[in-house]
């Protein structure tokens, strides 16, 4: 799998937009990763459903699905970016896949119908950047407790938190 | 398989199905996880996890914290085997930088590392059958595990949370007569191993108890990504040391347990032929161990010097001073890595966001403990509510890794 192959897949399905095709770091000695940056919405569901399906690819394993808050980075366009790292078994490549959109609309398509592994590290995601997967049977809080309302992994919550702690409620045996 | 909590019938005709709250505080789920069961008299009908109960921010904390720093946080994920942890995290930030280890380096970082997949695979098979109400093999497991430790903590001071390495090296050497105590324990392990599978391999109550439980197929395992042993035992032909080689891997002659039965049992069955893997490994890695330094040069600014140089030369000094100050330490490059890294629970991947200051931006840890609970429904419906705890211990959940 060489760039220049994903670069004419892409091309022939999604025409040339609202995607490009970037190495995750470039620096000698660190590992060349390959990266598809994705800025529109409507494609992401298409390009999972291809790269699983297809059988010059056939990426079967969701790896993983980080949240990234893009806030303070130098030079970011957008604010948010969902990365996901795609793992295929036959021939053991990965590739990774960055969503990126920004405020005010932070609702992007689930990927839970093509890998049921991404269930649960998207309820996380919800949990923590506050991104709605659409499509998500049951997205809630996951790691955060029910009542908590920030999302405490954005780069404006601070680090100790904003006084929930000392602000629980306490319960006495007689109310219980 | 899921049943249709509206077509339900339950045996006694009562039409009712119980919730049962398999607590946060339950000696058999592996510290604090929550399952909330709804039962049709004994049988599991629906399992929802709740998890959360141990988050602590992990992953925030690494947006505070150095590069250096932040291995103490990484031994507290997945505390069976601390080293691995740290092993894992140190591997990440290396590739970020373009650094590469020394040979020493390398090998005790392989020794390391499989010392605590053994750790963790003792306390994995111990406490599941512990869970089952076999009490023995757990003490035999655990004395084992305190040779580890004995061996952890001549290395480098702490039993457990070691936080052994550092960017470009360890933090420090192993000690003269470390080799030779871990060949002993080496010698010893075999005979520990083989007592504690007399005592569960062809037990008939363990068996019954284990097989056929949990169920998980191939396709199943790659579509909820399971890794590890959970994989393995399903038949997924996938090891990262064979397949992706780090640290020095591809030089040991090992082989990789694969097992079809998708069950508990094959699960423990890989578990226990990983350890006597582990230990071909350790072997032959204590024999081919290299002499020369451990930690990189400190002229590359990227380690700490030895504090002679620093207490004795101003070049030693001004090298510590740049290492330790905030805000002057390590300069990494734009960009992003993910490395993954062999646990014993399987893929311990850690994604770093970096913005070229000695903090990451973002420090993202790829728990196989949390994906592994996803799968738990999955694994859980249909069977009784005594193979929950079965299921539980297979899984090998360690809670600080779920939550983070």
């Amino acid at each position: 799998m060489t760039e220049d192959q994903v670069r004419q897949f892409l091309t022939t399905q999604f025409g040339p937009e609202g995607w490009e095709l970037a190495l995750l770091l470039d620096n000698p000695g660190s590992p060349k990763q390959l990266c598809i940056v994705l800025r529109d919405r409507e494609k992401l569901l298409d390009l999972m459903y291809l790269l699983r399906n297809d059988p010059q690819w056939r990426f079967d394993q969701l790896i993983d699905l980080a949240g990234v808050d893009y806030l303070n980075y130098p030079d970011a366009q957008e604010r948010f970016g969902v990365v996901y790292s795609l793992l295929s078994h036959e021939s053991g490549q990965r590739l990774w896949i960055k969503m990126m959109f920004d405020e005010p609309d932070l609702r992007i398509p689930s990927v839970a119908e093509v890998w049921p592994a991404a269930g649960w590290m998207e309820r996380e995601v919800y949990d923590l950047l506050g991104i709605v997967f659409e499509g998500h049977k049951d997205l809630r809080r996951i790691v955060c407790p029910e009542w908590f309302t920030a999302h405490p992994l954005r780069k404006d919550y601070p680090l100790r938190g904003m006084g929930e702690r000392e602000s629980l409620p306490v319960v006495t045996r007689e109310d219980a | 398989m899921a049943y249709d909590l509206e077509k339900v019938r339950t045996d006694d005709g009562l039409g009712e199905v119980w919730t049962l709250n398999f607590g946060p505080q339950h000696p058999a789920t592996h510290t604090t996880i929550r399952l909330v069961l709804k039962l049709d008299g004994e049988k599991v009908v629906k399992c929802t996890p709740h998890i959360g109960y141990l988050h602590s921010g992990f992953e925030k904390l690494g947006e505070d914290l150095d590069f250096n720093q932040y291995v103490v946080v990484t031994d507290r994920m997945n505390y069976v085997s601390p080293l691995a942890n740290n092993i894992a995290w140190h591997g990440t930030v290396e590739r970020l930088m373009g650094i590469e280890v020394t040979p020493r380096c390398r090998f005790l970082r392989v020794i390391m590392a499989e010392l605590s997949r053994i750790s963790d695979h003792l306390l994995s098979v111990g406490a599941a059958a512990l869970d089952l109400g076999a009490f023995t093999p757990f003490l035999y497991g655990f004395y084992e595990r305190e040779m580890i430790y004995d061996l952890f903590e001549l290395a480098c001071g702490h039993r457990f949370t070691n936080s052994y390495t550092r960017v470009g090296g360890l933090s420090q050497d192993i000690p003269d007569g470390w080799v030779d105590r871990c060949r002993v324990f080496c010698g010893r392990l075999p005979k520990a191993l083989d007592d504690i599978e007399s005592l569960l391999t062809t037990n008939r109550i363990f068996v019954d108890r284990t097989k056929g439980i949990g169920v998980v197929s191939r396709d199943e395992a790659i579509a909820w990504s399971l890794t590890g042993p959970l994989a393995r035992a399903s038949g997924v032909r996938r090891d990262l040391r064979k397949d992706e080689p780090y640290l020095c891997y591809e030089e040991f002659d090992f082989k990789v347990p694969i097992a079809t039965g998708g069950d508990c049992y094959a699960r423990y069955l890989v578990r226990v032929e990983e350890m006597r893997q582990s230990l071909r490994i350790l072997e032959q890695a204590l024999d081919k161990l290299p002499v020369g330094p451990v930690s990189v040069d400190p002229n590359t600014k990227m380690t700490l010097p030895p504090k002679r140089e620093v207490y004795g030369s101003i070049e030693g000094l001004i090298h510590h001073f740049e290492m330790i100050m905030p805000n002057r330490s390590f300069t990494p490059p734009l960009g992003e890595v993910y490395h993954a890294n062999e646990t014993a629970n399987g893929e311990l991947g850690f994604f770093i966001v970096s913005d070229g200051g000695p903090r990451a931006y973002r420090a993202r840890c790829r728990p196989p403990s949390f994906i592994h609970m996803q799968a738990m429904p999955l694994m859980i419906e249909g069977h009784q509510i005594s193979d929950v705890v079965a299921v539980l211990g297979s899984l090998n959940i360690i809670a600080a890794e779920l939550d983070r």
